[in-house]
């Protein structure tokens, strides 16, 4: 294989489901090398998370990998056996998940699902563990860490829970953290709190981040490269700088004029929204997908459903306006 | 401020609550939700209030609904004392101030149809007799972008955004004139949200409805609000028209909320992520509360409680260095 990090070719993640088969992810190819932030950008239902969870092979049932491969340090990550997998989960690949309070375990002290990580992928003793985990904690900005580990998920605020998973995320110094929605449950403030440590661990310790998010906003701030999704569809690729400079889908252009009050001076102008709703996956429209929803929608994109292609001097899109 | 034409009047509102232990339930502290709230909404306008989770802001617009009585303090609404009013009275303010709720999934109930959940009210204060109820509701799914012929479907089939239109319709059913919307967008899609912030604003148009819109972004706030007021461990830090705050704000908390704000614009410097402090420990300080947090908090700041001041009209600032803050920015 070549220098990527992580490969991902032509991912088809489907949901048999009774009244149909629902195409999550349809059909998604993207790169990462090291070091890379990556943010995959859009609403509820476009397919970013089970995305995500493919990548790890955690989709739960009915979801099941219907094709593409999965490249990571040589692997295919969709051909391994389970216990190979295990052997990646947590170490290698990590993830930190939206609500802190549901991906910690409730009556399990922090300290001892911190060390779980460890004593299950490193083969220390529980000594060194604890060790380990004061120095975690301390390095995700948790402050007397050797008091705060003896406590229960509740006993912390939802900023606190969240630098907890983080901890427990970095705590194998994994070369990729798929991060979704990672401060979407939390308030502004504890956002940028949390969007800072982030970056300061990717740069002291060379991770790599996927980072999946409906905020245009934290796209910005965060992200390098940048695909936007929709409908189980990856709709525009392009770097950040790129992409908030010369968005082409109008999807994207769409998303970037409902945000509410991202541009300073510009107080109580009427947002401009997406007309409509995402259409359900089991009945997708003929054509583009985005045609309900489009204010430049023509009889082809009506027809034929576009290509994701590479218009001269620009970055990848799926529309037929280019 | 305005005198005699505000609908919404509060004023030095605390709301306390005990902190017990032990089987005999001793008091061994108070938890200070909301401290002594002055607050004023005109007919027909909109007052933000924003803060933090945990700021005391959902209390303070339970209390304005009387749904908690508060420790002390008087809320006026249209010139009568909320706390005060017992039986048919009671229940006849009620009907005027409604609330819509942040999470469309948790407050509809999901054994009713939508018929039903936006007609209870109807129901409750015996408005009109059934037929007419149901024309009622068709009606009012008309104006917040539903389908009529939806009604007798549970919330189970519509989206986010289309429950939150149910949450709005079941609110405005019995024409009030006072809505208290409690984060009505953070559960929403962006796309949604912008549909959600144009209808509040059709509807407010439409119905001379008065808001108090409580959320902890205040990038949606600006969108809505005439004024604007930040709430901060239970008091209110500064209040201001919208306009006034967004661009010249007198607090460094209120500085410190702006700056965290992600703005979409990939070429803007990280370093305003350190505006955001950490977060306090659960002791409250004395003299300024936002003093441990305060990036810029003076000697003096440990001597003297601020107080709510006018530093320009209708700008109210609660810190003593808020002269140096705005220099600073």
């Amino acid at each position: 294989m070549n220098s990527a990090l992580l490969e991902v070719k032509d991912l088809k993640t489907y949901f048999l489901t009774e009244a149909g088969i629902a195409r999550a992810v349809d059909s998604v190819s993207f790169k990462m090398s090291e070091r890379q932030v990556l943010g995959i950008v859009g609403e509820s239902g476009c397919g970013k998370s089970v995305c995500a969870l493919s990548i790890l092979r955690l989709v739960p049932p009915p979801g099941v990998a219907a094709g593409g491969e999965i490249w990571f340090r040589g692997e295919n990550l969709l051909l391994i056996p389970e216990h190979e997998m295990q052997s990646i989960r947590g170490n290698e690949i990590s993830m930190i998940f939206q609500e802190p309070m549901t991906s910690l375990n409730p009556v399990f002290r922090v300290e001892d699902q911190i060390a779980e990580v460890l004593l299950r992928h490193k083969g220390i003793s529980k000594k060194e563990a604890r060790l380990q985990v004061t120095d975690l904690l301390r390095r995700v900005g948790i402050q007397s860490p050797e008091i705060r580990m003896r406590d229960y998920p509740h006993q912390m605020s939802g900023g606190m829970r969240q630098r907890v998973v983080i901890a427990m995320a970095v705590a194998c110094n994994p070369r990729l953290i798929i991060a979704d929605e990672p401060t979407t449950a939390l308030d502004v403030t504890i956002q940028a709190q949390i969007l800072m440590l982030l970056d300061d661990l990717r740069q002291t310790h060379g991770m790599a981040i996927l980072l999946i998010t409906h905020d245009l906003g934290v796209i910005a701030e965060m992200a390098e490269q940048v695909l936007v999704m929709y409908t189980g569809r990856v709709v525009e690729h392009a770097g950040v700088k790129e992409l908030f400079e010369n968005p082409l889908h109008p999807y994207t252009q769409g998303l970037m004029r409902s945000a509410p009050g991202r541009v300073i001076g510009e107080e109580r102008i009427r947002l401009e929204p997406i007309p409509g709703v995402v259409p359900s996956l089991l009945s997708l429209p003929p054509g583009c997908r985005f045609n309900t929803r489009c204010p430049w929608s023509f009889d082809r994109c009506f027809r034929e459903e576009p290509e994701l292609i590479e218009p001269a001097g620009a970055h990848p899109v799926r529309c037929w306006l280019y | 401020m305005l005198q005699g034409s505000e609908l919404l009047k509060i004023s030095g509102v605390k709301k306390y609550y005990p902190i017990t232990e032990g089987l005999f339930r001793r008091e061994i502290g108070t938890v200070k939700a909301v401290d002594g709230v002055d607050l004023e909404v005109g007919r027909g306008q909109t007052l933000g209030l924003v803060g933090e989770s945990g700021c005391g802001k959902s209390t303070l617009g339970r209390v304005i609904l009387g749904l908690e009585p508060p420790t002390e303090g008087r809320v006026l609404f249209d010139g009568q004392d909320i706390a005060s009013l017992h039986g048919e009275k009671l229940h006849h303010v009620r009907r005027r101030m409604q609330i819509i709720f942040q999470d469309p999934y948790s407050s509809l109930n999901p054994r009713q149809t939508v018929g039903r959940i936006i007609g209870e009210g109807l129901l409750i204060h015996n408005i009109g007799t059934p037929v007419e109820q149901k024309e009622a509701v068709r009606r009012i799914m008309e104006v917040v972008g539903l389908r009529p012929e939806h009604i007798n479907r549970y919330p189970h089939e519509f989206s986010g955004g289309q429950r939150q239109r149910i949450g709005i319709a079941r609110a405005l059913a019995l024409h009030p004139e006072l809505v208290i919307c409690d984060e009505p967008l953070s559960a929403l899609d962006v796309s949604i949200q912008a549909q959600v912030i144009n209808l509040l604003k059709d509807l407010q148009q439409e119905f001379k409805l008065t808001y108090l819109f409580i959320s902890h972004d205040l990038s949606v706030v600006r969108h809505i609000s005439d004024r604007v007021a930040v709430m901060y461990r239970g008091q209110i830090v500064e209040l201001a028209e919208a306009v006034e705050l967004f661009h010249n704000p007198g607090h460094p908390y209120t500085r410190a909320l702006l700056e965290a704000i992600p703005l979409l614009d990939p070429n803007r410097s990280k370093e305003h992520w350190k505006a955001a402090m950490e977060t306090a420990g659960p002791s409250l300080p004395e003299f300024c509360i936002f003093r441990p947090r305060c990036p810029q908090s003076e000697p003096e700041c440990e001597k003297i409680s601020p107080e709510l001041q006018e530093i320009s009209p209708g700008h109210w600032v609660k810190c003593l260095a808020y002269d140096r803050v705005s220099a600073r920015l």
